[in-house]
């Protein structure tokens, strides 16, 4: 009865979007305050009814209720109740009702924190947000319904698949969806301003807390995602260059680029018609990354059995919005006046720099990722695109937007100062001139450009650090004038620099990673001993073990160095009840050098108690997701800052007023 | 700088670094795309050996065979031809007889596929593209049942 009623619960959200879709536009086009109020209690109460659909596929997950096919074919009553409940979208079309809670939750959002937005604007924002949730609910109540039953009902489901069951994953699809939805705020807002005709730095002050919060759950989402990889799969990777991952990192590069452009607007109103273009291309990249991941169009090691009539429906929401908004904007874009001249050399100028680089690269990913699918349709021959082709072409973009970084933040507006820029930033540079010289002094193996790379890393974070030194005048004016200046900087400048320094992080754990990881795939007998990276493991031998819902072959392995006892390291391999699938669980040992991993492959037929063993050592690798969850907190302090917060009442308010197009 | 020059700044840098962008895709593509090929396709289209490609097919029943150390041989089929790989490594967790495999490296002098890759899966009842639609050329394709739910 409860599914029942989560069924029908989502079909009145349907009918409720379809009225916030078509009221409130109509109502801003007709200048009809009544039509228009329709927009915010409809989001709302949809918001209502998918909590209430999601809950109830939520509830006979918990309860095991297998006469659900969704359930049936998705979970199992042995599993812990974490991943029974992770087990709600952990599949195709519990996957879709989150994306769809994902939506509405936003779309309510705006209506609720939205008050202060003109009324038209808002009016066309919750209609582009209902649109967008109509297509969606009619995707999943079509093709995809999750509340379908079973008769007769089974005794048992099927189970997760057991990769899926595990804490980084249980969360790393809402962390993802609800960047993947969030853009679609941004995509509303252009929408909206394209049909009215008008934007301006309002318009982008109300739009950036909005990125950037779906900015810094997509960050959070991919990081989770690549940390899962890293230690669930046993591969000793964290980027495979994936289509699936890239279906997620493009948004995250579009986003990005938005992000600032948005900063020019607010302050400088310049880059409208560009921050529009980006705005809707963010989201599309997000709806295309949906269909790629859902069609099962793509050749992937993260594909899962897909059916393929889905991508068609799919496919024909990517058409209607994303070819609908570009036409809107072709078709409007020579209303918008562009604002604010400034000179090459100036904030807004490295911002466009910034804005150059990070499309083009985006481009450059989406170019690899589809040019198999283009080829495979025109000449049959099939291919696969790694990760030379993106090292080749990826690499040497990031390059200048990683040396030009710490420049950007001491340009001033309109026109800056190059050398001012680089005074400012001798201290830094010194740094990692000197931290260069100490890698190259210290390390002898690897690449000999890797000392440069992490030499980036470095530049940028001490870059990030020199900004706030300069605005507190750290050095120049007396010690308690300075904290009083750090005190007194608006936290958005924190969130900056935070979030940049971030980037620096990661730079470095990419590059250190990349270059040193030292990697020995050999035979080990119980007694053995492997040297790796200045540890020596000795294995102690297998021994099987019972979990909750799996048995498993624990190796031990004894881990010194320089004669000390490090720790001892339990990588295990899995096979589980239900579905009887085995998995590979590394043994890591995590210190701040970098990680120890083990993985314990096949047992030796040929060799007594022998086993295939994998050893790396990554070093510096935590630093890529640190690096990502600095970044984050990077946007929190950013998000927290009153002036975003505020929204600019005062100018919000002589807005409200209709007003013609500038 | 007039607003005319400044502009011409900007479309510099964008067709500059444009062009720039489409180079490196253009060499990277010619140099790093690697092709997939079935047994069949091997035979037939006579692959030089030490050229790079990915072999696909099943893993056929009865082949893998454990070398010294962590070497393994199996044979990759599409039931009409059958090519030995050479592996050193650990095979992924869902490596099995009579399963789809896609494996990446090159074929030495004596027609032996020297692979450096196994490529692994997420799913049991996944089968990756390229293998389900060579099998399907092939006619020896059965249909799996029911295609499981996707999942992410």
């Amino acid at each position: 009865m409860i599914v029942e009623t989560g069924h029908f619960a989502l079909v009145l959200a349907l009918a409720v979007a379809v009225l916030q879709a078509i009221l409130p536009a109509w109502g801003a086009h007709v200048r009809d305050e009544r039509l228009m109020a329709v927009g915010p209690p409809a989001a709302v109460t949809q918001l209502v009814l998918v909590v209430g659909a999601f809950l109830a596929l939520t509830y006979a997950y918990v309860v095991s209720d297998f006469s659900v096919e969704n359930v049936y074919l998705n979970s199992h009553s042995a599993k812990p109740l974490l991943y029974r409940i992770s087990g709600v979208w952990g599949n195709h079309e519990g996957s879709m009702l989150l994306w769809v809670l994902m939506l509405a939750l936003f779309g309510a959002a705006v209506a609720v924190f939205g008050h202060r937005l003109p009324q038209t604007l808002r009016a066309n924002v919750l209609a582009v947000q209902g649109a967008v949730a109509v297509a969606f609910m009619l995707f999943i109540l079509l093709t995809s319904n999750p509340f379908s039953r079973l008769a007769p009902a089974p005794a048992e489901g099927l189970g997760l698949n057991p990769i899926l069951q595990d804490p980084a994953l249980a969360f790393h699809p809402p962390f993802l969806y609800a960047g993947y939805v969030g853009f679609s705020i941004a995509f509303a807002f252009a929408i909206a301003a394209l049909i009215e005709g008008r934007v301006d730095a309002a318009w982008a002050r109300w739009v950036r807390p909005w990125t950037l919060a779906a900015w810094m759950m997509l960050t959070l989402g991919i990081s989770m995602g690549s940390w899962w990889a890293y230690y669930e799969l046993g591969w000793g990777g964290w980027w495979f260059w994936d289509p699936v991952e890239n279906a997620s990192f493009m948004p995250w590069l579009a986003g990005t680029a938005l992000l600032h452009s948005a900063v020019v607007m607010e302050k400088r109103e310049a880059l409208k018609i560009w921050t529009l273009l980006l705005a809707i291309l963010t989201f599309s990249l997000s709806l295309m990354g949906a269909f790629l991941v859902r069609s099962g169009v793509l050749t992937s090691v993260h594909a899962f059995a897909v059916d393929p009539a889905r991508g068609v429906f799919i496919l024909g929401i990517l058409v209607l919005f994303i070819g609908g908004a570009l036409a809107l904007f072709a078709l409007r874009v020579g209303e918008l006046r562009q604002g604010g001249l400034f000179a090459p050399i100036s904030r807004e100028g490295s911002l466009v720099l910034n804005n150059l680089l990070l499309t083009t690269a985006c481009a450059t990913v989406l170019v690899g990722t589809l040019y198999p699918l283009a080829l495979e349709a025109l000449t049959g021959d099939k291919i696969s695109v790694g990760s030379p082709y993106f090292n080749m072409t990826f690499g040497p973009l990031m390059l200048p937007l990683l040396v030009a970084l710490p420049f950007g933040p001491f340009l001033a507006w309109k026109r800056g100062d190059l050398v001012a820029a680089a005074q400012r930033l001798w201290l830094a540079a010194v740094t990692t001139l000197l931290v260069t010289m100490a890698v190259y002094a210290v390390v002898h193996r690897g690449p000999w450009l890797a000392p440069l790379g992490i030499a980036l890393g470095v530049w940028v974070m001490t870059g990030s650090l020199a900004e706030l030194a300069s605005r507190s005048k750290l050095g120049q004016a007396p010690l308690p004038e300075s904290w009083r200046r750090l005190k007194g900087l608006p936290r958005s400048a924190f969130g900056t620099a935070v979030a940049h320094f971030g980037v620096g992080m990661m730079v470095v754990g990419i590059i250190g990673t990349s270059a040193y990881q030292s990697e020995r795939i050999l035979v080990m007998k119980p007694g053995d001993q492997a040297e790796i990276a200045g540890y020596t493991l000795t294995f102690k031998g297998a021994a099987p073990q019972r979990g909750p819902n799996y048995r498993e072959e624990v190796g031990v392995f004894e881990v010194t160095r320089d004669g000390q006892p490090v720790t001892s390291l339990m990588p295990s391999k899995r096979l589980y009840d239900a579905p009887p699938q085995p998995t590979t669980e590394a043994g890591i040992h995590v210190s701040w050098r970098g990680d120890l991993y083990a993985v314990l492959g096949d047992a030796q037929s040929n060799t007594e108690g022998g086993y295939a063993v994998r050893l790396y050592f990554n070093p510096l690798v935590r630093l890529i997701w640190l690096g990502a969850v600095v970044m984050f907190l990077g946007g929190l302090l950013s998000l927290s800052d009153r002036r975003l917060r505020v929204g600019a009442p005062k100018r919000a308010r002589m807005q409200t007023s209709p007003m013609p197009a500038e | 700088m007039s607003r005319k020059q400044r502009r011409a700044v900007l479309i510099l840098a964008c067709v500059g670094l444009l062009g720039l962008a489409s180079l490196l895709v253009l060499f990277a593509l010619r140099d790093s795309i690697v092709f997939f090929h079935t047994p069949s396709d091997v035979v037939e289209k006579g692959i030089e050996a030490g050229q790079r490609f990915r072999l696909g097919g099943l893993v056929a029943e009865g082949s893998v065979r454990r070398g010294e150390g962590s070497l393994v041989e199996f044979a990759v089929t599409d039931t009409v031809k059958t090519i030995n790989v050479v592996y050193e490594g650990v095979l992924p967790d869902l490596f099995r007889e009579g399963q789809g495999v896609v494996t990446e490296g090159r074929l030495d002098g004596s027609g032996k596929f020297l692979a450096d890759t196994v490529l692994a899966k997420h799913d049991e009842n996944y089968m990756p593209p390229e293998v389900a639609d060579a099998l399907k050329e092939k006619g020896v394709w059965q249909h799996m049942g029911k295609p499981q739910p996707a999942t992410n």
